[in-house]
């Protein structure tokens, strides 16, 4: 009796262990790096979350064909949230505990961010998001970190350049989007220290159609300068309006600008507006020597030439995102969670298409203010302003 | 204030109330003839415009026949939307319709998103460019207004000719007031609602055009404008297209006034108020008759 009970559990135990082998000999063979990507490729967010998943296809398409990251296979899983920040938990959690990805790439909004936030620090995944609220990496949470540069530097890189133009007296708009309100409180924030008194400031609907009667008001306040900040097809109506009610003074915008549809909606009027902005729009004018310029070139001529449509620094931070995680996977050759957040934590010089980052245990975004390039609108193209 | 800031705000609330109108009067057709409010109005304006813009693009096609083309392919998708979705409905409950139109907005609004994408286009200006402005006693409006202006007259006076002077029109309005009788009058009333379908389709299609250079065209933006325009047709009356232009402008001069005294993140709710206090006395809109609506389902 006993021995049989032996030679039973033995010919369990050799299964398994068979079993075990054939399971880890398998894994070896498709030994693929899993990492989620919750994207907004369609609904309000679409510009941004469209060119960022094609910039992932593309990237994936690109490394799995020249030989992978050390030999193995990368895959990217994009979902879709459209925007919401419901969708964004949920596919959080499923990428987090089903799929049991290294890292999650997005989400694309400042708002789906933020909540996400927390689910990923307690299922200790890494975090690389794609949106620019500076709430994201303020407070610090070890796994999550970002690669678009903050809007705090938006709002300073504006005042700079109001204080070399003479400008005190300034009115704000602002869509009602996480972003444009995101946006009006950090000009708010920082105006003083720059000296800049905002006399007016208004929000206006995300579907306006026309902001002639806004505008009214804010020229009546005696105002030096215009600042719109928001994502929202707007950006381009309001240097339109303005210019029709023959109003002469600069409009700056904000980053949300950097797409080259806007200044063709915009059509004459987008003329003179300057935008703080990566310098991905540039990367053509940039001087050769430039620490950035191999990165951004290619990058733009690869997804131009792939997509037929204008690369946006929007997919560059998508891009960014997947980079410095194939790089620091190579460097400390391992997929442990941990391991990878800590070296994330401790790159430094890496060279994206944001910027350079140098990240830090206290700043997980690694981007310094000079990551911002002022831009203007010149001939229908985009130039720096300097 | 003086008198040329109150005339720019003036200006300001035309050229929104302006887009509400032309908007508004796309829901009356088919108010007219069915008794449903079509929620797919909205699209017809978005697929107009993005037809238009389509056919400009291309570069050798003049804007006048682009804009053409478009409203006759807007046209005959607002026929193929009713043969397909409601021609073999047996006995059509408003409700079950209107629901049927909420489902046909969303496909619309889907199958322009695949076909032109996420972007942001326009038409060209009509007359000068996106800077150009008419100055009208010190105070600016866009010349596009104007057309806008101009062609919602143009379309008002048609259709009022139209429903009241001709026999499809004179049908058109039998099979509104009482189904039954006009089809034993021998009124094809199943053609009727076809008819307006496409008349429908093809205002809208005309508005998104006009419109364009001012709103800018997204494939997302039919519900905001159909909201704005239902309210407006209600307001007005529903049924009466001279109505829907009154109520069009006073909901553009609303909202524009109000931003003088109340931040302009509020103007909605200053606009909603009005409307309801509106609605709270005269339930069946500024021009609607008390009769009339009591004939009506809903």
């Amino acid at each position: 009796m006993k021995c049989k009970n032996v030679i039973i559990a033995g010919f369990i135990i050799l299964t398994l262990l068979c079993a075990a082998t054939v399971f880890g000999m398998g894994n070896k063979e498709k030994d693929t790096i899993k990492v989620g990507a919750i994207l907004s490729v369609t609904g309000g967010g679409a510009f941004l979350g469209g060119p960022e998943a094609k910039t992932l296809e593309m990237l994936v398409e690109e490394i799995n064909n020249t030989g992978g990251v050390d030999g193995r296979k990368i895959e990217v899983i994009i979902k879709d949230s459209q925007g919401s920040t419901e969708n964004a938990i949920s596919f959080a959690k499923q990428l987090i505990e089903e799929e049991k990805v290294l890292a999650i790439i997005g989400p694309s909004t400042s708002g789906e961010s933020i909540n996400i936030k927390s689910i990923c620090e307690e299922g200790q995944t890494i975090l690389l998001s794609c949106a620019a609220a500076e709430d994201i990496v303020n407070p610090v949470a070890s796994y999550i970190f970002k690669t678009p540069q903050k809007d705090s530097y938006a709002a300073m890189k504006i005042f700079e350049t109001m204080n070399k133009m003479g400008i005190t007296d300034i009115g704000i708009v602002v869509g009602n989007t996480g972003f444009g309100k995101g946006g009006k409180a950090q000009l708010e924030k920082y105006a003083p220290d720059y000296g800049i008194n905002i006399k007016i400031a208004e929000v206006y609907e995300a579907s306006a159609t026309d902001l002639t009667s806004v505008l009214t008001k804010l020229n009546n306040a005696g105002i030096q300068a215009v600042v719109n900040w928001s994502i929202v097809p707007a950006q381009s109506i309001i240097p339109k309006n303005m210019k029709q009610l023959g109003m002469s003074q600069p409009l700056f915008q904000s980053h949300g600008f950097g797409n080259i549809k806007y200044v063709e909606a915009a059509g004459e009027a987008a003329e003179g507006i300057i935008f703080p902005c990566g310098r991905l729009l540039v990367a053509d004018v940039l001087p050769s020597n430039h620490p950035q310029k191999a990165v951004l070139v290619k990058y733009k001529n690869d997804y131009e030439s792939k997509f037929k449509e204008d690369a946006s620094t929007f997919g560059g931070h998508a891009y960014d995102a997947l980079m410095i995680l194939i790089d620091v996977i190579k460097k400390v050759k391992s997929t442990d969670k941990a391991k990878v957040r800590e070296a994330i934590e401790n790159l430094k010089n890496f060279v994206g298409t944001g910027g350079v980052f140098n990240f830090s245990a206290s700043d997980h975004n690694g981007l310094a203010i000079d990551s911002f390039e002022m831009l203007t609108v010149k001939n229908g193209k985009f130039m720096l302003l300097y | 204030m003086s008198f040329d800031i109150f005339l720019q705000y003036f200006l300001s609330g035309i050229t929104v109330g302006s887009i509400y109108a032309v908007v508004a009067i796309g829901f009356n057709i088919i108010y007219n003839t069915t008794g449903i409010i079509n929620f797919a109005q909205g699209e017809f304006v978005i697929l107009g415009a993005l037809f238009a813009i389509t056919f400009t693009r291309t570069g050798f096609i003049p804007l006048p026949l682009a804009i053409l083309f478009a409203v006759l392919i807007t046209t005959g998708i607002g026929a193929a939307i009713e043969i397909v979705f409601i021609k073999w409905i047996k006995n059509p409950s408003v409700l079950r319709l209107i629901i049927i139109t909420i489902g046909i907005s969303i496909i619309s609004r889907e199958t322009a998103h695949h076909i032109w994408g996420e972007q942001v286009m326009q038409m060209p200006y009509f007359t000068g460019t996106s800077t150009s402005s008419v100055i009208i006693l010190g105070a600016s409006i866009a010349p596009q207004v104007l057309w806008v202006l101009g062609i919602s007259g143009i379309i008002v006076i048609v259709l009022q000719l139209f429903f009241k002077f001709t026999l499809t029109g004179k049908a058109m309005r039998a099979c509104a007031a009482n189904r039954t009788a006009a089809r034993l009058c021998g009124i094809n009333a199943k053609m009727m609602v076809t008819l307006s379908f496409m008349i429908s389709a093809a205002i809208g299609a005309l508005a998104g055009c006009i419109t364009s250079p001012i709103t800018q065209t997204q494939y997302d933006m039919g519900s905001p404008l159909a909201i704005k325009g239902f309210v407006v047709a209600i307001v007005g009356g529903l049924g009466n297209s001279t109505a829907a232009v009154v109520g069009g402008l006073l909901l553009g001069l609303i909202e524009s006034f109000s931003i003088i005294f109340i931040p302009n993140a509020f103007k909605d709710v200053a606009a909603i108020i009005i409307l309801l206090v509106i609605l709270f006395f005269k339930p069946s809109g500024i021009f609607g008759k008390k009769e009339e609506s009591a004939l009506k389902e809903f």
